[in-house]
């Protein structure tokens, strides 16, 4: 599978219960069909990539999952129980965190500010309750170590930082908040060949931390190099699941662009469809 | 290839110059500006401007103005402006004069009143800019008519005719309020220094500074308070993120409404107090208080280092930014120019500011 396969250090044991599963989803917006039966799962320490083409309804359904779309039909099951989200900040103190494409970072502020930011360490009481900046700064370099990044200085600002670094910096933020799932979107899709590699091996990083990833791409070459599992998604519809070393990029590019034969697919699934 | 990178980050730890630290600062540009400002006077002015007597007579108007552009600075970091400070400050002085010379409230009630009249015109300000989503510029435009018409109506109707309301010093006569609002403060000391020959004095031995004016007391409080809010609290980090991004910081958690109605609640109460110290200080109080002050108050905002985007600036450079605003006001009397130069160097001065501070901004993001 070529040299990204390097980013794949150990597989997810399989028999784990998921954490986050969701059957049958249909997201209707008037009468556009947005997603039409979508099943997928995510279980702990496993990445599970969604591949689809552009408008295959990735972000539609990302969306749904971290609680910013109420969906038509289906349920979604959060470790075992029925569960509907009201917002987004339910589905976050559920522990799914998203980290969308624009990051929600401010390139203005320090690193440690943008890590911290809407969730201050505090210290003090009443009139002297302030920002515990000592401790915010030493939680950001030891997180930010654990990712593979040595900060200059945590004050410095996250403007200075690579795209790449940045992608960590938003990563390191979910997991240090208790993310049990983290859904990146297109993490790798506007950065460079070493940037790239880099937030590879941050999700490898994290998925060995017992973290569910679902990692959203478009790029097969990316998804195969640190996903256990690959899901693709065409015309709002999941077209199966396959496992890791059961796929080779060549049919999942296929599977994304639609237009086999039905047939032709179950077969190179292997009977998952 | 990852430890690669690491060893290379390592070795830039020790890279940084203490002067990119420095040039990371917003307020050095305003910091550099009194230095300037200082070695510019010092050569052209008469040295009586940096006697005692001198440094207070250009503190004064710093202080008062200063009081508005630390406000000012913190909303712009917010992301917003508020352009209708300076017809809150007449506006505010009415209600204050009314308060006081008309129903007779002592200071205790009329203060607190003024303020909280303020407060709701801030919060109706700040609503209606997110609610429509329209640009402060324009909601707070609106404002700034608004209010200067509201100062002049209002006071005609409670004067029957006439545009300033006096009496505002007997009627507050004796109130135990307002040595905290009006003179000076500390005048013990000076006069123990004097006794002391530490300081100037008149030949009859009283000395010739008799206290500090306590608008500067505010003045220095404000700034500290305000610094300490930006940089040490979880509030300042929602201030700066509320302007930096106002959807990434939705999207962390900070309550970016609560921030924005709060600082434009902030803005008027300030014009509120300054108000409240300048009405008691002249004992009376007329409807073109505080004209052009909202401009003021910006420049100091930005010659302290704010950008107009938002998201980046400081209350110590909004300090130092109206420090440079009264020496130049006040300067220019004490030298051979011709006071009107003061419009020319303001302009000059915000132009200046507004580039160093684009260029800083690029370096600080690394932006290319």
């Amino acid at each position: 599978m070529g040299t990204e396969s390097t980013f794949h250090h150990g597989t997810a044991s399989t028999d784990a219960k998921p954490i986050i599963h969701m059957e049958g989803i249909k997201k209707h917006f008037g009468n556009v069909i947005a997603l039409n039966g979508v099943t997928f799962d995510v279980t702990p320490g496993e990445c599970h990539c969604l591949l689809g083409d552009n408008g295959a309804g990735k972000s539609t359904f990302i969306k749904t999952m971290s609680g910013v779309h109420k969906p038509t039909a289906g349920e979604i099951f959060f470790e075992g129980k029925p569960l509907s989200f009201d917002s987004p900040r339910d589905a976050m103190e559920a522990g799914i965190a998203t980290v969308f494409q624009d990051l929600a970072m401010i390139p203005l502020m320090s690193v440690t500010r943008n890590f911290f930011m809407g969730r201050e360490p505090t210290k003090g009481k009443w009139l002297t309750k302030r920002m515990d900046i000592d401790r915010a700064n030493e939680i950001t370099m030891e997180e930010m170590r654990k990712m593979g990044i040595n900060l200059r200085a945590p004050d410095q600002a996250v403007g200075t930082l690579s795209g790449g670094e940045r992608q960590t910096v938003a990563i390191a933020r979910a997991v240090h908040f208790g993310a049990k799932v983290l859904i990146l979107d297109e993490p790798t899709s506007a950065l460079g060949v070493r940037q790239t590699s880099n937030v590879l091996s941050t999700i490898d990083r994290v998925r060995k931390q017992g973290v569910g990833v679902v990692f959203i791409s478009h790029n097969v070459r990316h998804a195969l190099a640190v996903g256990d599992r690959f899901t693709v998604l065409n015309r709002g519809q999941t077209l199966g699941t396959a496992v890791r070393g059961e796929i080779e990029a060549s049919e999942l590019q296929e599977l994304m662009a639609g237009g086999q034969e039905m047939a032709q697919l179950e077969g190179s699934l292997g009977g998952t469809v | 290839m990852v430890t690669d990178t690491q060893g290379a980050q390592d070795e830039r730890i020790r890279d940084e110059p203490f002067a990119t630290k420095l040039m990371k600062r917003p307020e050095l540009g305003a910091i550099g500006g009194v230095i300037l400002v200082t070695v510019f006077f010092l050569i052209t002015a008469d040295s009586a401007m940096f006697t005692l007597s001198g440094i207070m007579n250009f503190l004064t108007p710093s202080a008062q103005l200063g009081l508005l552009g630390i406000a000012a600075a913190m909303l712009m970091i917010g992301g917003e402006f508020d352009l209708s400070i300076g017809s809150m400050v007449a506006f505010a002085g009415m209600v204050f004069g009314v308060l006081t010379v008309n129903l007779g409230l002592p200071l205790i009630f009329a203060i607190p009143l003024t303020m909280v009249f303020a407060a709701l015109i801030g919060a109706v300000n700040g609503s209606i800019v997110l609610k429509t989503g329209l640009p402060s510029f324009i909601v707070t435009l609106a404002g700034l008519f608004i209010l200067r018409g509201a100062a002049l109506v209002g006071l005609k109707i409670f004067t029957g005719g006439s545009t300033q309301l006096r009496g505002v010093r007997d009627a507050i006569e004796g109130d135990w309020l307002a040595p905290f609002f009006s003179g000076e403060a500390f005048g013990g000391v000076f006069t123990w220094l004097a006794d002391a020959g530490m300081i100037d004095t008149f030949n009859n031995g009283t000395p010739k500074v008799t206290g500090i004016p306590v608008e500067i007391l505010w003045f220095v409080a404000m700034a500290i308070v305000a610094t300490y809010i930006l940089l040490r609290t979880p509030v300042g980090n929602w201030i700066f993120a509320t302007g930096g991004d106002t959807s990434a910081a939705t999207n962390s958690g900070v309550p970016v409404r609560k921030v924005k109605i709060s600082l434009f609640m902030l803005t008027a109460c300030a014009a509120a107090l300054v108000a409240v110290i300048t009405v008691i200080d002249a004992g009376s109080t007329d409807a073109r208080r505080g004209f052009m002050k909202e401009f003021e108050a910006i420049i100091t905002a930005v010659i302290g280092g704010c950008l107009l985007t938002g998201g980046y600036g400081s209350a110590i450079g909004a300090f130092f930014g109206a420090i440079i605003f009264g020496m130049v006001t006040i300067g220019l009397t004490y030298t051979n120019f011709d006071q009107d130069w003061f419009q020319i160097f303001l302009g000059g001065m915000l132009l200046l500011a507004v580039v160093f501070n684009n260029v800083i901004r690029k370096r600080v993001t690394g932006e290319r």
